[in-house]
């Protein structure tokens, strides 16, 4: 068997969609007070308490900054959390794939269906920071509504790599590693919570390999109404790691899987 | 490719593990319609060759065709057809009964209209889990889990349902009643294969079966093909002896085959007349006569000695 083979996407990714989002269903509750609650405390707390010192930040109001750069940080950790501890628990513990494999749904299929499903609680977690930011005025204008669709592709680029951790992964712990070693590293260079271009030249360099960098770059002005600086590299470096991550971690869980 | 009669052929199949064989070059045909068994001790090999039927594990070498269709490489296709039973249940903890059974149905790209509604019911009533319809899977007796997973395996309309070890774990009752429905399905014709280290449940289900021990086929045939090749039509078998009880049998009774597995002594022979006179003259001991079953040719074929 060749696990190189490329992936083919088939309508089954539905499915496997389909499944998660009639889990998430009967638990949205919860999952309502997570995606509301939490920005609303992040924006009013370090928005407010630490804009008091800092006032503006990159020509707006820091509460204004760091709603727009929240957005993707938390698709993030959205798409993160979820490729990692929901997609284990179904691959490991749960076997929740070794019954699906058994049909006609693959691995191709299954993987597709869960970045889809990634991407989708992303956008979720986006348009609930979105209507919060909304009802705190930093929002300018009706181009703002553009972030669902960035924040659900930068759901498919971190959802991608965190399958490719649970893949690698032999129990939960192992998830620590990625989250300090790769997540957190990230969230604090990537222009969410200050603007990058106070680094030195070779530091913004280097945080343009990063694709939170560049979801920020379009989060930001979709929110405060700038105008986009770079949209299609910043698009391209996002699908692209979303279409490599993908790629690598079918091939991972076909190595784990199909033994 | 010519039309085989058999649903599936395995040529020279093999599987290993670096250096470790699971499946030492087999070959079978499973004829359809039929109820085929693979019965062997734990880690013969058995759920290895099924998951290569499947597709799910990667032949080292050998060939192999499922409904006239190479595997793996068209594995997708051959899973369409086949409903697989897996040696542990592996139900959807997130769903309900009947959800779990929609949820498969979409796996398989099945339309969820009024009429896999209509199939839905009468697998529940096949599976008697209509009761349990919205009942959380983990609320279920190990028993309902295993019917279920049954009634989940077929939800496509399976030709082929592959089942491993369909009762392992389950009370006599519970195991019963999966029998009458794995003959229910026989009488439907459907072609079942399932695994199994019950002599009971092979004899009493499959039309043909092989005997597999360290990945090997050690023999094939019908259960009463493999009795009369192997071993003597009757048993008599004493149950707690001692050492010098034993010795003493040994010497004194003649004419048949004696084997010891602990404290139990087993007498194989043609014509029980003589031993049987003379275990009830001389000893007056309790002792069990009974015509030879599968699980005599099982024990002479596996050996005797304790397996993890
Ligand atoms: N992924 C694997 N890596 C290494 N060895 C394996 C793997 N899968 C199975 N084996 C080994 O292959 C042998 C056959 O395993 P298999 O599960 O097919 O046995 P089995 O007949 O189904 O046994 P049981 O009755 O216990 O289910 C066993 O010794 C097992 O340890
Ligand atoms: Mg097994």
């Amino acid at each position: 068997m060749n696990y190189w083979q490329p992936p083919r996407i088939r309508r089954y990714a539905i499915a496997i969609w389909h499944r998660n989002v009639l889990v998430w269903k009967r638990l949205i509750g919860p999952a309502m007070v997570l995606n509301f609650g939490e920005p609303t405390l992040y924006l009013l707390g370090l928005g407010y308490g630490l804009g008091f010192f800092i006032g503006e930040m990159g020509n707006m109001s820091y509460i204004a900054f760091l709603a727009s750069g929240i957005v993707a940080s938390s698709a993030m950790t959205t798409a993160s959390f979820e490729g990692m501890y929901s997609v284990f628990t179904r691959m490991v513990p749960q076997r929740t794939y070794e019954a699906i494999m058994a049909t006609p749904t693959d691995i191709d299929d299954i993987l597709a269906g869960e970045m889809l499903w990634c991407g989708t609680k992303a956008a979720i977690s986006g348009a609930a920071i979105l209507i919060v930011a909304l009802f705190l005025g930093v929002v300018k204008g009706w181009q703002a509504i553009l972030v669902i669709p960035v924040v659900f592709l930068i759901g498919l680029c971190f959802a991608g790599p965190a399958i490719v951790m649970s893949a690698l992964a032999k129990n939960y712990d192992f998830f620590n590693y990625y989250f300090v070693l790769i997540i957190t590293p990230m969230l604090i260079t990537s222009g969410v919570f200050y603007p990058i271009d106070t680094m030195p030249q070779t530091m913004q360099t280097l945080v343009h390999l990063l694709p939170l960098t560049h979801a920020v770059e379009l989060t930001r002005p979709l929110i405060t109404g700038q105008p986009l600086q770079q949209p299609l590299l910043n698009i391209a470096v996002l699908s692209g790691y979303a279409a490599v991550s993908y790629y690598i971690a079918v091939v991972m869980v076909r190595k784990k899987l199909l033994v | 490719m010519t039309s085989h009669p058999a649903i599936i052929t395995a040529r020279q199949l093999q599987k290993h593990y670096g250096s470790y064989v699971a499946v030492d070059n087999i070959d079978f045909n499973i004829t359809r319609g039929k109820c085929f068994g693979f019965l062997g001790p734990n880690g013969a090999g058995k759920t290895t060759t099924l998951r290569m039927i499947l597709g799910l594990t990667p032949l080292s070498a050998g060939e192999l065709t499922v409904f006239d269709l190479p595997v793996p490489a068209q594995a997708r296709e051959v899973r369409r057809r086949i409903g697989a039973v897996p040696q542990a249940d592996n139900l959807d903890p997130d769903f309900t009964v009947v959800e779990n059974l929609r949820m498969y149905a979409r796996y398989f790209g099945l339309k969820l209209d009024a009429a896999l509604e209509q199939r839905i019911d009468r697998l529940l009533l096949f599976a008697n889990l209509t009761e349990r319809r919205h009942a959380r899977t983990d609320t279920l007796s190990g028993g309902m889990q295993r019917r279920l997973t049954i009634a989940r395996a077929l939800i496509n309309d399976p030709d082929l349902i592959i089942l491993d070890e369909p009762t392992t774990g389950l009370d006599p009752q519970a195991r019963h009643v999966i029998w009458s429905r794995l003959n229910d399905l026989r009488e439907q014709g459907k072609t079942l294969l399932l695994t199994t280290h019950y002599m009971e449940e092979a004899e009493r289900l499959c039309d043909e079966l092989v005997i597999m021990d360290h990945g090997k086929i050690l023999d094939q045939g019908s259960p009463a093909e493999l009795i009369k090749r192997h071993v003597e039509p009757e048993v008599i078998e004493l149950r707690g002896c001692d050492a010098q009880l034993i010795d003493t049998i040994r010497s004194k009774v003649t004419d048949c085959r004696i084997e010891h597995l602990g404290t139990s002594l087993y007498c194989y022979t043609h014509n029980s007349g003589p031993q049987l006179a003379y275990l009830r003259d001389e000893h007056k001991l309790t002792f069990l006569h009974r015509p030879a079953g599968l699980e005599d040719v099982f024990l002479k074929l596996t050996g005797r000695e304790l397996r993890d």
